[in-house]
C-alpha cells in the first residue's frame, strides 16, 4: 500500500470512528452549558479545550464530524444517485437529443459559480443542514454525469459490449450490468473527492450561517462562534479548523491513493 | 475561427438567458413578502398592497421578469426594497472592493503558484518536488476562511502588522492595498495550490515531447530548455485554469468578506438576504454568474487563438 493511502485511510478513519462513536459516547455533552469553565486551554480533564459555553471541544468536534461527514455523503450521494445515470443514459445515446439536452444542462450548473448558488439556495429556502445538502449536492451531478459519460463512451465502442447488443440486452441493461460495474474504481476516486470538497462546502456555508445551526454543532459553525474570541482563546479557531484540514486532507489522500492503486484505465480494462 | 467565436456567443447568450431565469425563479418561490417584510407585522392590509404596487410586485410574473431582465441590460438593477436606493449604485460601490481584491488574489496565487510548479516539474520525484507537492496537498485542504483567522491571529493581533479588518477606501490607495492584503493572501492559498499542482503536471508533460528533446539535442542546457520551450508552452492549459480561477475567486471573495468585514458584494448580498432585499439578491447573483459566464467565454476564445485544434474539434 501507498503512503498516501495508508495516512489518508488513517486519518478518515479516525474522524469517520469519532463520527460513529458521537452517536453512542462523548466525553461530555455538547449541550449542556457551564459558563465557569468557558474558554479552558487544552487540559487533562478536556484533552482539547472548551468553548465560550464551557462546552468540551472534543464532544463538539466529534459531533461537528457526524455533521460535517452526514452532509458531504448524502451530497455525494445525491450526485453519484443522479449524475451516473444521467450520463450513463448521455452515452448510450452518444449524439442524439438527450446527450446534446444532458450535456449542455450540466454546462449551464457548472458556469454557476457553486458557492454563490449554494447561498442562494440555503438563503431562499432557509438556513439548515437539509438545504446545503441540496445545495452541495446540485454540482455534485455534472461532475459524475460528465465522468460517467466520458467512460462509458469508451466502454461503448469495446467488444464485450459489442457481444451483449448481440445477445439483444438492451441499452439500460448494458449500462447497469456492465458499463456501471467497469466504471465503479473511477466513481470511487471521484467520489472520495467530492467528499472532501463537500465537507469544505458545509464548513463554508455553516461558517456564514447558512449551514447546520445551533445547538446541532458543526466545524463552520464553531469557526464563525470563535471569531471574535481568537485573540483571547486561539484554540477555539485552530481546533476546529485542524479538524476540517485533517479530515479533507486524509480524504484527499485516500482518492490519491485509490487513484494511484486502482488506477482508473487499468480498472476499466481488467474487470 | 469567426465562425467559433459566434457559436460561443450564442452558447453565452443562452446561459445568460437560461440564468437569469433560473436566478429569478429561485427568489419567486422564496417565502415572504417583502412589502409586508419593510412595513413590518402592524401594517395594514392596503398599506401593503399600496407598496406591492409601488415595488411593481403586483405584476404578473412573467412582466416582472422581463422588466429585470431589460433593466439589467440598460445598466437599471432596480431599487433596494430596504435602502431604497438603486441597486445598481449599492453594487458600483461594493465592486470596488470586491473586485480588486479578487484580482489581488488572483495576482498572488499566480506569482505563489508558478515558481513553485515549476520548481516541482524540474526536480520531479526529488525532495524539493515532494515538498511542494506535499505543501500543495496542505493547500488544497485549508479553508481560506480559517487560513484567514491564523493570519488575523499572528499578522494582525499578535505582530500587528496590518489591520484585523475593515476597508479605509480607496483615497489613499496604498492603505486600501493593505487593507486588502490579509483577505487576498487567505483566498490566494488554495488557489495557489491549485495552480501550482497544473503547472507542474503541464510542464512535465511537455517537458517529454519530442521538441524537448530535440531542443536538448541542438545543445540548449535542462534549463534553457525548460524556461524556452517548456515553461512557453505549459503556459496555455495554466492559463485556462486562472481564467476559471476567477470564478472561485469572486465567490471566495464572500465569505473572505464576511472574516474581515470588508464592504465588498459578500457583505451586501448577506446583509440583502438577511433583510430579504430579494431585488438586491437576484441582481448580485446575477452579475456574479454574468462575470463567471463572460470570463469562461473570453478564456474559451483566447484558449482557441492560441491553439487552433481546439476551434476545429467543437
Amino acid at each position: 500500500m501507498s503512503r498516501n493511502l495508508i495516512l489518508g485511510t488513517l486519518l478518515t478513519a479516525l474522524f469517520v470512528g469519532a463520527a460513529l462513536l458521537s452517536f453512542v459516547w462523548t466525553p461530555y455533552p455538547t449541550d449542556t452549558v457551564a459558563i465557569t469553565e468557558r474558554l479552558q486551554p487544552p487540559s487533562a480533564a478536556h484533552w482539547l479545550g472548551t468553548d465560550h459555553f464551557g462546552r468540551d471541544m472534543l464532544s463538539l468536534v466529534m459531533v461537528g464530524a457526524r455533521t460535517s461527514i452526514a452532509v458531504a455523503l448524502v451530497a455525494v450521494g445525491i450526485g453519484l444517485g443522479l449524475g451516473v445515470p444521467l450520463g450513463l443514459a448521455a452515452a448510450a445515446r452518444a449524439g442524439g437529443w438527450l446527450d446534446e439536452a444532458i450535456m449542455r444542462m450540466n454546462d449551464l450548473i457548472f458556469a454557476f459559480p457553486s458557492l454563490v448558488i449554494a447561498i442562494l439556495i440555503t438563503a431562499i429556502f432557509g438556513p439548515g443542514a437539509t438545504n446545503a445538502i441540496i445545495a452541495i449536492g446540485i454540482f455534485n451531478i455534472p461532475v459524475f454525469a460528465r465522468l460517467s459519460r466520458g467512460a462509458a463512451l469508451s466502454l461503448w465502442r469495446r467488444e464485450f459490449i459489442l457481444a451483449a447488443r448481440t445477445a439483444g440486452k438492451s441499452a439500460p441493461r448494458i449500462s447497469a450490468e456492465h458499463i456501471l460495474p467497469n466504471i465503479a474504481n473511477l466513481l470511487i476516486v471521484q467520489g472520495t473527492i467530492q467528499f472532501s470538497l463537500g465537507i469544505l462546502a458545509e464548513a463554508g456555508l455553516s461558517y456564514v450561517g447558512l449551514g447546520a445551526q445551533p445547538p446541532i454543532p458543526s466545524w463552520g459553525r464553531m469557526l464563525a462562534d470563535a471569531q471574535t474570541m481568537v485573540a483571547l482563546a486561539p484554540h477555539v479557531a485552530i481546533i476546529p479548523g485542524l479538524a476540517i484540514v485533517l479530515t479533507v486532507l486524509g480524504l484527499n489522500l485516500l482518492g490519491d491513493g485509490l487513484r494511484d492503486r486502482l488506477d482508473p484505465r487499468l480498472g476499466m480494462v481488467c474487470a | 475561427m469567426l465562425a467559433y467565436a459566434l457559436k460561443r456567443l450564442f452558447i453565452l447568450a443562452i446561459s445568460l438567458a437560461i440564468a437569469s431565469l433560473v436566478i429569478f425563479l429561485v427568489v419567486e418561490v422564496a417565502p415572504g413578502d417583502p412589502a409586508s417584510f419593510m412595513l413590518g407585522i402592524n401594517a395594514r392590509p392596503d398599506t401593503v398592497a399600496a407598496l406591492r404596487a409601488e415595488l411593481g410586485l403586483d405584476l404578473p410574473v412573467h412582466e416582472r421578469y422581463l422588466a429585470w431582465v431589460s433593466g439589467m441590460v440598460q445598466g437599471d438593477f432596480g431599487t433596494s426594497y430596504t435602502y431604497r436606493a438603486p441597486v445598481a449604485q449599492m453594487v458600483a460601490e461594493r465592486v470596488q472592493v470586491s473586485l480588486p481584491l479578487a484580482l489581488y488574489a488572483l495576482l498572488l496565487s499566480t506569482l505563489i503558484a508558478f515558481p513553485a510548479g515549476i520548481f516541482a516539474a524540474a526536480r520531479r520525484g526529488k525532495p524539493g518536488d515532494v515538498a511542494v507537492m506535499g505543501a500543495t496537498q496542505l493547500g488544497v485542504a485549508v479553508p481560506n476562511f480559517w487560513f484567514a483567522m491564523l493570519l488575523v491571529l499572528l499578522f494582525a493581533l499578535k505582530l500587528r502588522w496590518f489591520s484585523a479588518g475593515g476597508f479605509p477606501g480607496w483615497d489613499d490607495p496604498l492603505q486600501g492595498l493593505k487593507a486588502l492584503t490579509l483577505p487576498a493572501v487567505a483566498l490566494a492559498l488554495p488557489q495557489a495550490a491549485i495552480l501550482a499542482r497544473v503547472m507542474r503536471s503541464a510542464l512535465i508533460d511537455i517537458l517529454h515531447e519530442d521538441f524537448i528533446r530535440t531542443a536538448r539535442a541542438k545543445g540548449l542546457s535542462r534549463r534553457q530548455a525548460l524556461w524556452r520551450h517548456g515553461v512557453r508552452n505549459a503556459l496555455i492549459p495554466v492559463l485556462t485554469i486562472i481564467g476559471l480561477q476567477f470564478s472561485f475567486l469572486l465567490a471566495g471573495a464572500i465569505i473572505i468578506e464576511q472574516v474581515f468585514f470588508l464592504p465588498g458584494l459578500g457583505r451586501l448580498i448577506f446583509q440583502a438576504i438577511t433583510q430579504r432585499d430579494l431585488i438586491v439578491v437576484e441582481s448580485v447573483v446575477m452579475l456574479l454568474v454574468f462575470a463567471v459566464i463572460v470570463v469562461t467565454f473570453v478564456t474559451d476564445l483566447a484558449y482557441a487563438a492560441v491553439d487552433p485544434r481546439l476551434r476545429r474539434r467543437r
